[in-house]
């Protein structure tokens, strides 16, 4: 067990672990139960390590492990600082809650060629973890690529015409700009800086005039296209064709918040915050990320489409925290490292309870929810708290990272932005509020039936119910998040 | 016998190749030629080795001294691409046995394996003479039995192919064969060695320029460099499947060295770029060989003929990487000879594998063809993300360098069309992924199996071979960079 829990091996083996499970996955196609244990029985252990290395980490144990050199001077290298373990642990957690959801999601949506569902699921946590530990923009790289790969056969998952035009989009832009955009600038810090280590203060060497930083800092920002800013958010709604479960967890947590996680990591130990002021772009990518809060805030007020209205909501919050990184002040990365945690405990949620509406109910639209939280109180009361924290408002835990944004924002002296996360909350209130009300409204009129209870199956309900609480508890408990974000700028 | 190293991996082959004339019998002859290549293959690792260890090799050709005499001179530029012709060769030798027989009728299959040996042979003999009338010989020879390979596909067009190639490569090796002939009219010396001491004293006279845009235009012919590519889709899209993936892998590659060698081995650094504008002439052509030739894949229904576009566009890369003219961009071009040699050879394997079992490499006949044959449809989805260059795969070690290269300029604009030109390629793979993977199998698809063992396994080698290499290249970047430091430096 010692060995198991040395922090390198503990680092090591909770990214390979999952990669390994793969075999043991496809190996029991035809026995789900034991294939499905063989999933949870991972994802326990990969909880227990990342914790063990959460303690390790916490009683300042350094932990970093350079496997080799792909190129010469840059190496498949992992080291564990306080935002990648942020990371990890929210990834780590929620895909345990995940898998326990998907069971109940799977099998009562008899979908088809689950063996393929979850072992693509694995490979792409793995690669989540794999990104969270990178200890250079390199590593991140490969991961990332990864990420994108394992997680296409996911989004088209029920092979339907409609499935492989979101598949394309998805595919089209992730692997587009990470190669022309993403992959161009790492090249280019690398021939400016040679470097492409994660740190401290960043890497450019003092005195580099700020011309080409400013362009590297452009093609960043458009390049990590997981990120989602606008215009290359469109994947986004496209992955929606997927099952919920991995809406709600890819494209509510690990792939869109991988993207904002590399955004953070870029602008805190690749430009350094202070050298990252002084580009000429920092205020125009910022703008950008506002106009990206309000624009996509408005699109889902327009749409009817449950997952798609969810899905525009998160672009909206992903440029909440690219927004925060931008702001280069410190306030704003600790606020946009909580908002990688209180969005996903929030935004899975709510994915969660729109997956239970379509299981339980067959229904997919607003419009057609009215009076469900009759038929479904757990789950509907699981939404309404989720959609507070989304909000921003006590008790739920999202009201931390945006007090952190907005004070970000105040120091950088960036009015406009301010404004926009005030607007913004506003507009999260009339797009998703709607929802929970609308659905305790009576139905039935005097002297009819109310219609009987039906939720979802329990695993589901188990795993939503948990979420929202977490929520909660986030907004009580928020000071070992607090610190592991205020460590990122100290 | 280890003082003829240097000489044994040519003449096996071409020795091999009579002895298969008598032998006649189709398994025996395959037996022999498998064997020969083997054999070549592993006097190309000990040369490799010897270089690496004590530096280059010179052989003197039946004892005559050098200028006099036909020297035969293995250094770090050839020894590794020794050892991809004659690798490639002998793994898709392999796959060959069975691959053909489904292609080419029983009575020629002998015929087959002599040309077979002979353009290895000739492929072998360019690599390592140090000799310029020598290089037009085995050019000459290599090409011939090329011709011959090629016009051994299955389909009528593929004789058409092949006198358009004949045709296209005649020309080249004609306007070559001028160019050597004004350099000796000049210097008196066809060694490559006593031509790059001699060639600087005449350099400013028009024959020696005249002799060089001779040269220049003739390689660019045979390695179909845009807009001289013409004969390329053809001939590889109808030659026997495994021949394609051979002369894919190998013969552009060899072309491109022969460029490599004289411009900078005899012509010199300063000569080849000052007399012309090559520079601008290569980065020019270069792009946009990349981006007409992988647009024009992606309108390809046949997958020998997209394929066949994308090499073109893979040449592209390879021209843009000489026309950066600095080290680092020597050695992406270097090191991408070897990677594509991998990604293709895999590639077109896989596809060798498919029209086994189908018959035909038509994209719009392969409706979910990867649930028949997952194994051969991963080989291809794998040579895929390698041609795309997604990290892992060799393709994105190439990329790296390239891109690096051409930043070391500060060409940012040149560097944002490289990488722009492999998403075009995402395209074109991926075209083939949603047919092979999303569609429903149909009539014709249903009935297929996977393809055999012997045909399977050497993909896979390959395809282990862009992971590998992929992911270790201390081995690739160590060699390609000693090589092209050991050209800049010695300039």
């Amino acid at each position: 067990m010692d060995i198991l829990f040395a922090p390198t091996h503990s680092l090591l083996i909770s990214m390979l672990l999952p990669l390994l499970a793969v075999i043991g996955i496809i190996v029991l196609d035809r026995r789900p139960n034991l294939r499905e244990a063989v999933s949870i029985g991972t994802s326990i252990i990969v909880i227990v390590l990342v914790f063990n290395l959460y303690r390790q980490f916490k009683a300042g144990v350094a932990v970093e492990l350079s496997l080799f050199e792909i190129l010469p001077g840059f190496a498949i290298a992992f080291k564990l600082e306080a935002l990648g373990m942020l990371f990890a642990l929210v990834a780590a957690g929620l895909w345990l809650v995940t898998i326990v959801y998907a069971i109940g999601y799977m099998r009562s949506h008899h979908e088809e060629n689950q063996t393929r569902f979850y072992a693509c699921f694995a490979i792409a946590i793995g690669s989540v973890l794999g990104i969270a530990y990178s200890a250079n923009l390199f590593t991140l790289f490969v991961f990332y690529e990864v990420l994108t790969l394992s997680t296409y056969p996911l989004v088209t998952h029920a092979g339907t015409a409609e499935a492989k035009r979101g598949g394309r989009t998805y595919l089209g832009i992730l692997l587009g700009t990470s190669i022309v955009f993403f992959l161009f600038a790492i090249i280019g810090t690398a021939v400016i800086a040679g470097s492409l280590d994660f740190k401290a203060g960043g890497i450019f060497p003092e005195g580099t005039p700020t011309a080409i930083p400013s362009l590297l800092l452009l093609l960043f920002v458009f390049g990590v296209g997981k990120a989602a800013i606008m215009p290359f958010h469109r994947w986004l709604p496209a992955a929606m064709v997927a099952p919920t479960p991995v809406s709600a967890l890819l494209h509510a947590v690990a792939v869109v918040k991988a993207g904002v996680f590399t955004l953070l990591k870029i602008g805190v130990y690749i430009f350094g915050l202070d050298f990252m002021s002084t580009l000429a772009t920092t205020d125009i990518l910022l703008y950008l990320a506002g106009a990206s809060v309000l624009i996509a805030s408005l699109i889902a007020m327009r749409q009817d489409n449950l997952k798609k209205r969810l899905a525009y909501s998160t672009v909206s919050q992903l440029s909440y925290i690219t927004a925060g990184v931008l702001l280069a002040t410190e306030a704003g990365v600790i606020g946009g490292a909580m908002h990688i945690a209180m969005h996903a405990f929030g935004k899975i949620t709510l994915f969660f309870c729109a997956g239970a509406i379509l299981v339980a109910l067959h229904k997919t639209r607003v419009s057609e929810l009215r009076g469900i939280g009759w038929q479904m109180p757990i789950t509907m009361l699981a939404f309404l708290i989720g959609t507070i924290s989304i909000i921003g408002l006590p008790p739920g835990g999202g009201t931390w990272s945006k007090w952190y944004l907005l004070t970000g924002a105040l120091e950088a002296d960036h009015i406009a932005i301010m404004g926009v996360l005030m607007i913004s909350s506003l507009l999260n209130i009339a797009y998703l509020m709607p929802i929970p009300v609308l659905a305790f409204l009576p139905v039935a009129k005097q002297g009819e039936v109310k219609p009987p209870l039906h939720e979802a199956p329990w695993p589901s309900l188990l795993a939503l119910t948990f979420t929202a609480l977490m929520s909660i508890v986030l907004f009580l408990y928020p000071q070992p998040l607090f610190e592991l974000a205020a460590a990122i700028v100290n | 016998m280890l003082a003829h190293l240097p000489v044994l991996h040519v003449i096996i082959p071409m020795m091999a190749a009579p002895a298969c004339l008598i032998l006649r019998r189709r398994d025996l002859v395959w037996f022999v030629a498998l064997a020969a290549t083997l054999m070549s293959f592993a006097v190309s690792i000990g040369l490799l080795l010897q270089v690496l260890e004590s530096g280059p090799i010179s052989y003197e050709f039946g004892g005559w001294e050098a200028p006099w005499g036909i020297e035969y001179r293995i250094d770090l530029l050839n020894a590794p691409l020794l050892l991809l012709v004659s690798g490639i060769s002998a793994v898709a030798l392999f796959a060959a046995r069975k691959s053909i027989e489904a292609e080419i009728p029983k009575d020629r299959h002998a015929l087959f394996y002599i040309a077979w040996l002979l353009c290895m042979a000739g492929l072998l003999g360019i690599l390592a003479t140090g000799d310029a009338f020598n290089v037009f010989v085995f050019l000459e020879i290599s090409s011939l039995s090329a011709y011959t390979l090629i016009a051994l596909g299955k389909n009528r067009k593929a004789l058409w192919a092949s006198y358009q190639y004949l045709i296209a490569g005649t020309i080249g090796a004609t306007f070559i064969l001028i160019g050597i002939g004004l350099m000796y009219m000049m210097t008196g010396t066809l060694n490559m060695a006593d031509l790059s001491e001699r060639l600087p004293e005449v350099s400013s006279s028009r024959t020696v320029f005249t002799a060089f845009a001779f040269f220049i235009v003739g390689v660019c012919l045979k390695l179909a460099l845009f807009p001289l590519h013409v004969w390329l889709p053809n001939a590889y899209a109808y030659a026997p499947s495994v021949v394609t993936a051979f002369l894919a892998a190998t013969a552009t590659k060899v072309a491109v060295y022969i460029l490599i060698r004289f411009k900078y081995g005899i012509f010199g650094f300063d000569f080849a770029f000052s007399s012309l504008p090559l520079q601008s002439i290569f980065l020019t052509l270069g792009l946009a060989g990349i981006f007409v030739a992988s647009i024009a894949a992606i309108f390809q229904d046949n997958l020998k003929k997209l394929l066949a576009y994308s090499s073109v566009a893979q040449i592209g890369y390879l021209i843009v990487g000489l026309g950066l003219a600095n080290e680092t961009g020597l050695m992406a071009t270097l090191l991408h000879m070897l990677n594509h040699g991998l990604m293709k050879g895999a590639l077109f394997l896989a596809l060798a594998a498919i029209v086994y079992r189908l018959g035909e490499a038509k994209l719009s006949e392969m409706h979910g063809l990867a649930s028949r044959m997952p194994w051969t449809m991963a080989a291809f989805l794998i040579g895929g993300l390698s041609l795309i260059g997604v990290p892992l795969t060799v393709g994105f070690v190439s990329k790296w360098y390239l891109v690096t290269a051409a930043l070391e300029h500060d060409w940012w604009p040149v560097a944002g069309l490289i990488l722009l030109g492999s998403v075009v390629s995402v395209i074109y793979v991926w075209k083939v992924v949603e047919v092979v993977y999303f569609k429903a199998a149909n009539e014709r698809t249903a009935e297929v199996r996977e393809a055999p063992l012997s045909i399977l396994a050497p993909t896979w080698v390959l395809v282990a071979a862009n992971l590998y290499f992929g992911i270790n290249t201390e081995l690739t970047v160590g060699i390609t960079r000693m090589a092209a430091v050991s050209i800049f430096g010695g300039l």
